[in-house]
């Protein structure tokens, strides 16, 4: 009896393999292209253009990416946060300001959640605000010349990870704290965190014209992580949710100890409340120090301005700007539908996705009914606010996208899935794997008050075997689905360049009609700009050499110099003369101590070059610009110190 | 006839011709505006990417002012006021003369253009970059078509009227039909 149950279960273990690998292989072979016209549906023939604009984060390589979708090519790489040798972002004079923090020139960030403007709660496609985690930033990338044009340092935050997120009408874009510090910062120690740390909600206010930021007020929140944030929409506008992880307060092993609670918070902050405070003067200035890096586009340069001073609002004493919602298990995702009414929040522990109901909490809050109140912040009651819970949709969710049609879709990292379900009913009506272990996802539009509910786009942590194997590092990736249908359908797959949290994603039409075809000359307000080949020269200042050089197919001007001197400084000043789409030109030097320079038309950079030996030293032109780009070169003298070599420069000996 | 000689004034308005240069690195074309008084870009900076491409093959740069400038305003103000005293005059016979010296003058003209046009892409520098000979071993010649479409190396170059040489046209025309207007109404006035 006891041989004959062994058999049984043997059986059984055979059967379960032999059905398991069944379905592992029919799953593959229905992704394939031949297993419907899922090929058509994504290929963008030869000159044809892309239908939507996506801007993926690079994550740990502080740049942000820019695809088209559905193809998923790569079109460019925004250097944001870090250095980026091509394009001589933070090598050259020009930009090297843009990475500067009160922490000194910085040279990589972790760049996270990409977020375009917005009027009315529709994208508008002005700009793309980016955050960096490390060294609590946000930065604003022009969409007419996809260029970084703007870094602001926020200060006593740390872990800047709920951000960089923009309300409405881009009134404001928000900074937050997931690593909560000493408030001012100072020495004490680690384990009396509990009630003394802080988590700053920094308001960044942005110019409707300029796009420029600055920050209007902090709100010094109590010590707990606040992870993800999500703006109302609609009939919430004028709110800012957070989800916080932590309230635990713990300093040390918080796998553990940051995951005994049932349940953390949403913290609902009330902004515009928080403007009448700052109107009635009910905050405290407080003294720091933070770089504002500014790049202008006629100067072609950036700039830092230190900023001295921030306004804080404290929550505890100001009733009516904080409320806490209380959300199951250590949330992560925050995320607020289309109408402002629901608030969902991922608990990442939680088996359920808990959705709280706006219209219910502004109730609980007229009606006063509080369970009681965390450093003076009232709490209210879960079931008050609970408008309902996805049972069991997977394991792990994070975030949640909506189609604008009254869907939602989760991320479940755990389960490694995206989950479709209802507003409203809460039901489940669809899941699709993802491949693997999926973070965001995103839906152009997807959050605000009008969606693009055409494709999705699933952003993966693991890779493994999806694509040729790279040595122990693989491609982290992407998947698109299209949503059109009742159930969701994986079109492709394609790598992306860096980790890709966050992505933001716009019809291209909203953006491709702006974007700028090249800089006008006449515009050029750089210092050392040379505007035409008859204004070269070369200045001697001391040890100093300023090049007034100017570069046009195919040729620079001057390209013959002599009279530099063995220790002299050489600053190239780099005049693109072109006015024509797509020409730049590159340079380089020998043994020059920085990158390269990719100067586009009508722009001009700086490099500096050090005279260390003596000898006849060739530059030339990195980027293959024309017919005679091979030509596109020239000569440096380098004479002995002291020598009597007059300074002189010439092109074709004129 | 008065209204016919107003219509050569448009050339001041509009341009006479037009030139563009399609290739695969210009897929929307480079192009210029040819005036009775000056040459202008079709789209801004076009005649200096224009004149960089023609560098390599030695041609000169298009001028900005040429001795055509002066003279054609003249001749085009001229011949208006001309037609116009003639059209309050209304002697059929002017009319047909003023079609007829109109005629000679823009033929003339055309040919002035072409005789440009054969210098410019013939009167190449000799130290050009690039060199290209023709079948017969002869050095290739650059020169645009003064009507009509022609590919030139990498280059489509496209030469046809614009909007100011179809005002001159109809004023002409108009000239015509104002001598035979009147010759009908002679003839009818003959009958009655």
């Amino acid at each position: 009896m006891k041989f004959f149950n062994y058999l049984l279960l043997f059986a059984v273990v055979g059967a379960v393999s032999l059905t398991s690998c069944n379905t592992g292989s029919s799953k593959k072979g229905n992704q394939g292209a031949l297993g419907g016209n899922l090929a058509e549906r994504v290929y963008v023939a030869p000159g044809e253009h892309d239908e939507f604009y996506a801007f993926i984060s690079g994550g740990f390589n502080g740049q942000l990416a820019v695809y088209g979708l559905p193809s998923g090519r790569l079109f460019k790489v925004i250097p944001v946060f870090s250095v980026d040798a091509e394009k001589a972002y933070g090598f050259n004079e020009e930009t090297k300001p843009m990475l500067n923090t009160s922490y000194g020139f910085i040279p990589w960030g972790d760049l996270h959640h990409p977020d375009i403007s917005q009027t009315n709660g529709k994208l508008d496609g002005r700009w793309v605000f980016v955050n960096e985690n490390n060294t609590p930033r946000i930065a604003r990338v022009d969409l007419t010349t996809f260029e970084t044009e703007e870094i602001i340092e926020i200060p006593n935050s740390a872990g800047n990870h709920s951000s960089s997120y923009v309300t409405d009408n881009t009134e404001y874009v928000i900074a937050g704290t997931r690593f909560a510090v000493p408030v001012p910062q100072r020495d004490m120690p680690i384990n009396e965190y509990k009630g003394n740390f802080k988590g700053a909600l920094s308001f960044l206010k942005v110019d409707p014209e300029t796009g420029e930021m600055n920050i209007a007020f902090q709100i010094m929140m109590p010590g707990f992580d606040y992870d993800k944030a999500h703006p109302g929409r609609g009939k919430s506008h004028g709110w800012f949710f957070y989800t916080t992880y932590n309230t635990e307060e713990a300093h040390t092993l918080l796998e553990v100890n940051a995951s005994q609670r049932d349940k953390d918070f949403v913290a609902a902050v009330n902004w515009k409340k928080a403007e009448e405070y700052i109107k009635e003067g009910k905050f405290e200035t407080m003294k720091t120090n933070y770089a504002h890096n500014i790049y202008d586009e006629e100067t072609h340069s950036a700039k830092t301005i230190w900023e001295k001073e921030v306004k804080i609002l404290d929550p505890s004493k100001l009733p009516g700007l904080v409320y806490f919602m209380p959300m199951p298990k250590s949330p992560h995702g925050c995320d607020v539908d289309p109408s402002g009414e629901y608030i969902v929040g991922s608990g990442k522990l939680s088996a359920n996705v808990t959705v709280h109901s706006f219209t219910k909490m502004l109730e609980a809050i007229k009606n006063e009914k509080f369970a009681g109140d965390a450093y003076g912040i009232p709490i209210l009651n879960f079931e008050d606010v609970l408008a309902g819970t996805v049972v069991q949709p997977g394991l792990g969710p994070l975030h949640t996208e909506f189609d604008g049609k009254g869907n939602a879709y989760t991320t479940f990292f755990i389960s490694s899935e995206v989950v479709k379900w209802k507003l409203g009913t809460w039901e489940v009506v669809d899941r699709k794997p993802t491949y693997y272990s999926v973070g965001h996802l995103m839906i152009p539009g997807g959050n605000s008050q009008a969606p693009f509910g055409k494709y999705l786009v699933a952003m993966n942590k693991i890779t493994k075997d999806r694509y040729l194997p790279t040595g122990p590092e693989v491609t982290q990736s992407a998947q698109l689905y299209d949503i059109t249908g009742e159930k969701m359908e994986l079109l492709l797959d394609f790598p992306t360049v860096g980790e890709p949290h966050y992505a933001a994603g716009i019809p291209a039409d909203l953006v491709a009609p702006n974007s700028k075809k090249y800089y006008k000359l006449e515009e050029n307000k750089h210092p050392y700009a040379t505007l035409s080949e008859k204004d070269t020269k070369v200045v001697r200042d001391g040890n100093t050499v300023h090049v007034y050089m100017t570069m046009i197919r195919s040729h620079f001007a001057p390209d013959n110099i002599e009279g530099i001197k063995v220790g002299d400084k050489v600053y190239f000043h780099v005049t693109n003369l072109e006015q024509d789409y797509d020409v730049p030109h590159g340079i380089s030097m020998i043994g020059a101590n920085t990158s390269e320079m990719l100067i586009m038309p009508g722009q001009t950079e700086t490099f500096v070059w050090d005279a260390t030996a003596e000898g006849v030293w060739p530059f030339y032109c990195t980027d293959f610009c024309s017919a005679l780009h091979q030509e596109m070169q020239g000569y440096v003298r380098v004479s002995p110190k002291g020598s009597d070599v007059p300074l002189k420069w010439s092109l074709d000996d004129e | 006839m008065i209204i016919g000689a107003l219509l050569l004034l448009a050339l001041f308005v509009f341009p006479l011709w037009n030139i563009t240069l399609e290739a695969p690195q210009y897929p929307d074309p480079l192009g210029m505006n040819i005036w009775i008084n000056k040459i202008t870009d079709q789209e801004p900076n076009d005649i200096k990417n224009i004149n960089l491409m023609n560098h390599y093959v030695g041609m000169k740069e298009i001028p900005e002012h040429m001795p055509e400038f002066d003279i054609f305003p003249k001749v085009i103000i001229a011949m208006s006021v001309m037609g116009i005293i003639i059209g309050f005059v209304g002697r059929r016979g002017l009319y047909v003369t003023w079609f007829v010296v109109m005629s000679i003058l823009g033929a003339a003209g055309m040919y002035d253009f072409y005789l440009w046009e054969y210098e410019y892409g013939h009167n190449l520098n000799e130290n050009a970059a690039i060199k290209f000979l023709d079948d017969q071993g002869n050095p290739l010649d650059y020169q645009p078509p003064l009507f009509g479409t022609e590919v030139i190396l990498n280059f489509i170059a496209r030469s046809y009227p614009s909007t100011g040489a179809y005002f001159l046209f109809s004023g002409m025309m108009l000239s015509l039909v104002a001598f035979y207007v009147d010759k009908k109404e002679e003839q009818k006035n003959e009958i009655t």
